[in-house]
């Protein structure tokens, strides 16, 4: 593949930092690995070296077992064969970091996942000046505006409350997601007790850990059906409508994902309220974000990468598409 | 439009039919005159803007979107409206723009033309947010897909002020969008609307499955039970109406018939196809089916599948109603009527002579046409009553056929059923050893049987296609099913009309399951 950068070479498994010989976010095993985050289409196991935030490696340690690392915080940095190298907060998920590289005088950002919008349990996104920008485009068609928050999670509450014999089940990803649903209850002003499919409670432990407040969250294995009605219970999405969902009372099935924008897509998971919330940069974020960052070229990774270009050519602005493979399958 | 907006969208994410019913009935209870009666028109199908077509959204985002970022998201989101809805440019709304109400809308799409359409659905579309804009755009092109049936909407405006759905579908016909009568009718602010010299529906009178019961044929007289489609024919003014078991005008499918009926009054019967196999006698349901659901018709498939009526009952004759009569008298008054009509098009429905009730069991028995379904049981002293009550007719269906079959994929049900498999698709054997799906079926079974069903189907999965699994060919249903077909859909060449689950024969080895071959001679 072409690019003005001799020193940066994207791959189908990974971009590789040629003068560093390290991989960002590499699908398979390697030497050197840059990750971004700990989400499994960027956190693999089996790497011989890893840089990472300290808390991307907490998380990559409890689902990998793997207690190796080296920890780099945010705007600190290190050099590797002439390139340095700085993690920059993304606003995705707990830890998840922009890569910011330079050599040579040019300089390099690969964003891993990102959003723009608040995020009670993560740091905030920061804009980085360079000349070529790597981003990601999960909902890189102009049909994804995420509407704000708020308003979602009143609709889940207003749900609630119109239902107090039934409860209230949200699908959300163990990582990020669930969590993320849990702090914007608690900034709602909801305290009381968020109930937690047995797959959710590890991660969220962690985060608490972490200092992440999350407030009272109990385990559903350990509650009486009775004592669920009226109540918010979280699941990962596989469990939605499975056999452990029938320990609930008549539950009201809700989905917090970006996809629910889509009547289709919701339909189809059997989602009786979907809930629009993401922790990916919807269209307006993304466009938004490249127009900020002002790069001299824009490159566009796993997503809807066409629809991105288009409006960067649409724009003046120089972009094009890197094909890579098995990205977007668990963090929407 | 906001209201609607609203309504529209939980309807869409609400599975059960009882859930979409409650739904209606409050938005029905509390939204505005005439914004209801427009919505109701809606969602019974009956809501048409003629100059505004899905041509027209396409033109219209067109001119306010990039065609590929358009294209790129059309093929993501795979619905029209639901993209141009979503993808649309939001503008600052001025604080004093009003979104239209219902009303509204209809009043401008009424009146724009084809080359204006565009622009006047872009004006709209600026003052709404997403929801609303994907409202508007389904209204606009009128097709809704959102499972509720013309039916369901006319159950819902009964239910909502507290009518019968018989007494609604009487007068629905010969109501226009927004059926104002309808409505101050409904709450008591008007008589029944009048509706002389207009042809229209009336509700069928339905009968019971007779079980196990038997009758005295003294008060019961008895004719076949015709595997058609039930309909009632209204003449009035000139015009004729057919109209199917819901209610819905199905005459632009059967046009011929319809020129064919020009007597004024109100019969019922069934509507079959003549088979050109079986001597010019009723064809199977299979045959009929080659007709139904079409807005227009050629001339060649009424020649290849001609259809007529045959009558079983009379409800009016001129502007006489003779539904307070007895069966008896309407039979008589029936037998003067039909000789009147053209006769390629209309017979009549030949009584049963049976000396008792075991006679009549022997005849049911000896049924072989394949337009038979089994045998009806009228009582002779009965007026023509809406609805289905209980002692006044009998249908006394044909004895199932039943195959054993082995189950080979499952599907999981929806709604309260959304956890568990309980969507089944069984197969026989071929001469080469092979499995064939022959069907499928999800009813027959207890709850208790779902719930075994089910563990066997998760213990038992070899493989997944999607939300399908295939399972381990070892489970033997067997199933029963009102009759078989040859269909050109299936790999068997085969297709079964109601098929469910009558037993579960886990004592039966799958190598002792029925044979394609067995089945295929069932075809009728």
């Amino acid at each position: 593949m072409s690019s003005n950068s001799h020193w940066i070479e994207p791959h189908p498994h990974g971009i590789f930092v040629k003068p560093a010989k390290a991989w960002i976010d590499p699908m398979r095993p390697v030497e050197n690995a840059l990750v971004t985050h700990g989400h499994a289409d960027h956190a693999r196991g089996g790497h011989e070296n890893v840089w990472a935030t300290p808390e991307t490696l907490a998380i990559m340690n409890l689902r990998y077992g793997i207690d190796l690392g080296n920890p780099v915080p945010f705007g600190s940095g290190i050099e590797m064969g002439g390139v340095k190298i700085s993690y920059h907060s993304a606003g995705h998920v707990l830890g998840s970091a922009q890569i910011l590289m330079e050599y040579q005088g040019e300089k390099v950002v690969a964003t891993g996942d990102y959003k723009r919008r608040h995020d009670p349990t993560c740091a905030p996104f920061e804009v980085l000046q360079c000349d070529i920008f790597i981003t990601e485009a999960t909902f890189g068609l102009p049909v994804f505006r995420h509407p704000p928050t708020s308003e979602e999670i009143a609709k889940l509450l207003e749900v609630k409350k119109g239902n107090p014999d039934r409860c209230v089940l949200v699908g959300a990803y163990a990582l990020g997601k669930a969590q993320r649903v849990i702090g914007e209850f608690r900034e709602a002003g909801y305290n009381d007790p968020i109930y937690l499919h047995g797959a959710l409670e590890k991660m969220c432990n962690l985060y608490s850990e972490l200092g992440v407040q999350l407030g009272d969250i109990r385990p559903v294995l350990e509650t009486p059906k009775e004592d669920m009605r009226g109540q918010i219970v979280l699941a990962p999405p596989s469990a939605l409508n499975d056999r452990w969902s029938r320990r609930l009372p008549d539950p009201v099935t809700a989905m917090a994902s970006g996809w629910m924008r889509v009547r289709q897509r919701a339909r189809q998971r059997n989602v009786e309220l979907p809930i629009i919330m993401s922790d990916h940069a919807d269209w307006d974020e993304l466009t938004q974000t490249i127009a900020e960052v002002a790069p001299s070229e824009t490159w566009v990774t796993h997503g809807r990468e066409d629809a991105l270009v288009r409006w960067c050519g649409l724009n003046q602005m120089k972009a094009k598409a890197l094909s890579m493979i098995g990205r977007e399958e668990e963090d929407d | 439009m906001l209201v609607f907006s609203e309504l529209l969208d939980r309807l869409i994410y609400t599975r059960s039919r009882n859930g979409k019913l409650t739904l209606i009935v409050q938005y029905l209870q509390l939204a505005p005159d005439p914004d209801r009666g427009w919505v109701l028109a809606a969602l019974s199908g009956e809501l048409e803007f003629p100059t505004v077509k899905i041509s027209a959204v396409r033109k219209m985002v067109a001119e306010r979107v990039d065609e590929q970022l358009y294209k790129l998201s059309r093929d993501f989101v795979g619905d029209t409206a639901e993209t141009v809805a979503l993808i649309w440019p939001e503008q600052d709304i001025a604080s004093d723009t009003k979104p239209p109400t219902v009303d509204e809308v209809v009043s401008i799409l009424m009146a724009t033309s084809r080359a204006k359409a565009p622009s006047i659905l872009a004006e709209l579309m600026d003052r709404l947010d997403s929801n609303g804009r994907f409202a508007l755009l389904k209204f606009a092109t009128g097709a809704m897909r959102i499972g509720v049936s013309a039916r369901l909407a006319k159950t819902a405006f009964a239910k909502a002020f507290d009518m019968e759905v018989e007494d609604v579908e009487e007068v629905w016909h010969a109501l226009k969008p927004p059926y104002r009568e309808l409505f101050d009718w409904a709450e008591g602010k008007s008589d029944k609307p009048d509706l002389s010299g207009i042809p229209f529906f009336r509700p069928f009178m339905l009968a019971h499955p007779l079980e196990e019961r038997t009758v005295d044929l003294k008060d019961y007289a008895a004719e076949w039970k015709w595997d058609g489609i039930r309909i009632q024919l209204s003449h009035a003014n000139g015009e004729t109406r057919l109209y199917s078991r819901g209610g819905d005008d199905i005459t632009a499918a059967f046009p011929e018939v319809a020129t064919g009926f020009d007597r004024d009054g109100v019969v019922d019967g069934e509507l079959l196809v003549r088979g050109e196999f079986q001597g010019g006698e009723a064809a199977s349901f299979n045959a009929l089916q080659q007709r139904l659901g079409r807005k227009k018709v050629s001339a060649k498939m009424m020649a290849e599948y001609p259809a007529f009526v045959r009558l079983y009952d009379i409800l009016f004759e001129q502007e006489i109603d003779l539904r307070e009569q007895s069966w008896m008298d309407r039979r008589n008054s029936l037998e003067t009527f039909v000789p009147k009509l053209n006769d390629q098009f209309f017979d009549i429905s030949t009584l049963l002579e049976a000396k008792d009730f075991d006679d009549l069991a022997q005849i049911r028995k000896g049924a072989r046409s394949a337009a038979i379904e089994g045998v009806m049981l009228k009582r002779k002293d009965s007026p023509y009553i809406a609805g289905r009550k209980t002692g006044l007719w009998y249908k006394w269906k044909r004895d199932p056929l039943v195959a054993d079959c082995v189950m080979m994929y499952a599907q999981r049900g929806s709604g309260k059923r959304s956890s568990f498999y309980s969507d089944y698709t069984f197969g026989c054997w071929t001469d080469d050893g092979e499995l064939y799906p022959v069907g499928k079926a999800y009813s027959g079974f207890t709850d208790e049987e779902l719930k075994m069903l089910d563990r066997f189907v998760r213990q038992n999965t070899i493989d997944r296609f999607g939300p399908v699994r295939e399972v381990e060919k070892t489970l033997v249903f067997e199933v029963a099913f009102d009759s078989i077909h040859e269909s050109k859909r299936h790999k068997s060449g085969l297709a079964m009309r109601f098929p469910r689950i009558s037993r579960i024969r886990t004592d039966k080895p799958a190598e002792e399951a029925d044979h394609v071959a067995t089945l295929k001679a069932m075809v009728t």
